[in-house]
This record gives C-alpha cells, sequence and structure tokens, in this order.
C-alpha cells in the first residue's frame, strides 16, 4: 500500500544560508521498490536531507501503486524508481508513467554493473540513473539537477 | 550510573569489532546515520527485513539448487537480490561470498555454486548472530546522551 510521510525541515527559516539546495520550498520524491527494505532506506535518506523547506516522500510497491497515485492527482519531483525488480518491471513502468504525460525526474536506482546501459535507460524514458548503494549526495546531485532544468 | 557507563563501552567494542572483523562496512555506517529520534530503533528494523529478506532468499536458493539441470540464470537472479540486501546494510563478508556465487553461476560451475552456497550460508548465519548481540545489548545499555561513532 502506498504511504505517504512528510518532514518539515525547518519552519522556513533558511537553516544554512549558502546552501543553494534551501532555496527550495518543496520537494516530493516518490520511491518506487517492491522491498521493503530498499523503501524504507531510500525514504529515510530522502527525508532526512536538507534540500528544500519541506521534503514529503512517498512509497510505491509495484507498478500498479505508482500508477495509481499518478492517476489519482499525485505529482512528484522526483520518482526513486528501483530497476532490480524481479516482479515490477521498473523500465516498463517508467514507459507507463511516461504514457500517462508524467514530467517528473524519473531516476532508475540499480546495481553497478547496469549503469552502463545508457542506451537502455534513454530508451526507457529514465532522466538518470543511479548505483546503489543511495547517498545523501546522488540525491543532492539530483536536486540540482533539478533546480538547473527549472 | 557506572554500570551504565560500562554497558555502552561494551557496545560500542563490539559495534568496532563487527567493522575490524570485516563483518561489516561503511554502509552500515550509513544506516546508523539515518537514525534520530523520529525513528530511534531505525537501523534494526532495517536489519530485521534483513533477515526477512534472507530467509525467502535462502529458501528460493536451496530449491532451485535441488532442481536438475541446474538453472544459473534463476540462481544467480536470486543471488543478485540477496547480494543487493547484504549490500544494504552493510554486510561485507556475506557480500563477498554472493559475488563468488554469482561468479560460479556466470561459468556454470554447478559444484561451485552448491559448495560456495554453504559458505554464503555460514557468513549470513555469522553476522545474524553477531548483530542479534549487538542489538540486544544496545537495547540494554539504553540511549546514549552523546553518541561517538568511529569505524
Amino acid at each position: 500500500m502506498a504511504s505517504p510521510s512528510m518532514r518539515w525541515i525547518d519552519d522556513g527559516c533558511n537553516v544554512d544560508g549558502g546552501n543553494p539546495g534551501l532555496t527550495r520550498e518543496k520537494l516530493f520524491v516518490l520511491v518506487v521498490a517492491d522491498d521493503a527494505l530498499v523503501r524504507k532506506v531510500h525514504e529515510k535518506l530522502v527525508s532526512k536531507l536538507k534540500v528544500a523547506k519541506q521534503v514529503q516522500t512517498q512509497t510505491a510497491a509495484n507498478r500498479k501503486e505508482a500508477l495509481d497515485l499518478h492517476l489519482s492527482g499525485s505529482s512528484f519531483d522526483i520518482i526513486l524508481m528501483d530497476m532490480q525488480m524481479p516482479i515490477m518491471d521498473g523500465p516498463e513502468a517508467t514507459k507507463e508513467l511516461r504514457a500517462m504525460g508524467v514530467e517528473s525526474m524519473i531516476v532508475g536506482v540499480t546495481s553497478v554493473d547496469a549503469t552502463a546501459d545508457k542506451e537502455a535507460i534513454v530508451e526507457a524514458g529514465l532522466d538518470e540513473c543511479l548505483a546503489k548503494p543511495l547517498t545523501a549526495e546522488k540525491i543532492k546531485y539530483l536536486v540540482e539537477t533539478l533546480e538547473r532544468n527549472k | 550510573m557506572e554500570r551504565n557507563n560500562q554497558l555502552h563501552r561494551q557496545v560500542a567494542l563490539m559495534r568496532q569489532s563487527l567493522f575490524d572483523q570485516g563483518y561489516l562496512d561503511e554502509q552500515f555506517v550509513q544506516l546508523e546515520e539515518l537514525q534520530d529520534d523520529t525513528n530511534p530503533n531505525f537501523v534494526e528494523e532495517v536489519v530485521t527485513l534483513y533477515y526477512r529478506d534472507s530467509a525467502r532468499l535462502v529458501a528460493s536458493i536451496e530449491q532451485a539448487l535441488d532442481n536438475r539441470p541446474l538453472d544459473f540464470n534463476r540462481l544467480d537472479s536470486y543471488m543478485h537480490q540477496f547480494k543487493g540486501s547484504s549490500s544494504s546494510i552493510g554486510g561485507r563478508k556475506v557480500k563477498a561470498e554472493c559475488s563468488q556465487f554469482r561468479e560460479y553461476c556466470r561459468t556454470g560451475n554447478g559444484e561451485g555454486c552448491i559448495r560456495t552456497f554453504q559458505q554464503v550460508k555460514r557468513e549470513y548465519a555469522t553476522l545474524r548472530k553477531k548483530l542479534e548481540a549487538y542489538f540486544q545489548l544496545a537495547r540494554q545499555a539504553g540511549p546514549r546522551d552523546t553518541a561517538s561513532r568511529s569505524t
């Protein structure tokens, strides 16, 4: 079942005056992974980052949940799509989201040896592909990219 | 108070030995850094999910190893997941054995797979035992006012 969680980073004050990430008011991130461990870790990683004044995360355990969230009107700035799911097909889910008109940044999260397949990444409709384990630096890089492309 | 300090020292020593003996790597530290007051048992919760994943995958691999002929693609897929889970919690030795298993899958070496799987299970059992002991002691010691971490 998709589950939301929201964490206020601060009360509107700029916690880190020199951090360009905090010019962002809100960041909405969807973590899609069929493994509960991956969902838990990635959601926590994102929610702890001080990259926006308000960071909201939601999780989806499969393709259907991810699509249903969008059909019900939810939208996200970043979708972290686990590509190593035996049951749920990450690339297929991405194609379906793009076909629905979803313009969020969709980031494939996969193993190191799979990141080299750039053609497959582009064909699937992904904006980026990152190797596990996800780190704070990698997520910050995504947010910076998002800001640059605004 | 003194007893509590002693417990915290024991917890710290136990933790350090897990890194020194190569059972855990930096990824475990990353998990610890995600733990906070809003989720004070985060690491243990994640590790519990890992035990659950592992039980399922070990059972699947065992079943697959009973089949003839061996389906190396299926075996590799299961072990890929197990390696990923182990990596997520910083299980260094387990991860290394998983890699060895996958190498045998790649070369179609059934005997190597069977032999290495025993190693995987041994390392996993050892890691689980050590982590269970660590978390039990940590719970006994309770929260501390200041945390000091080093690997």
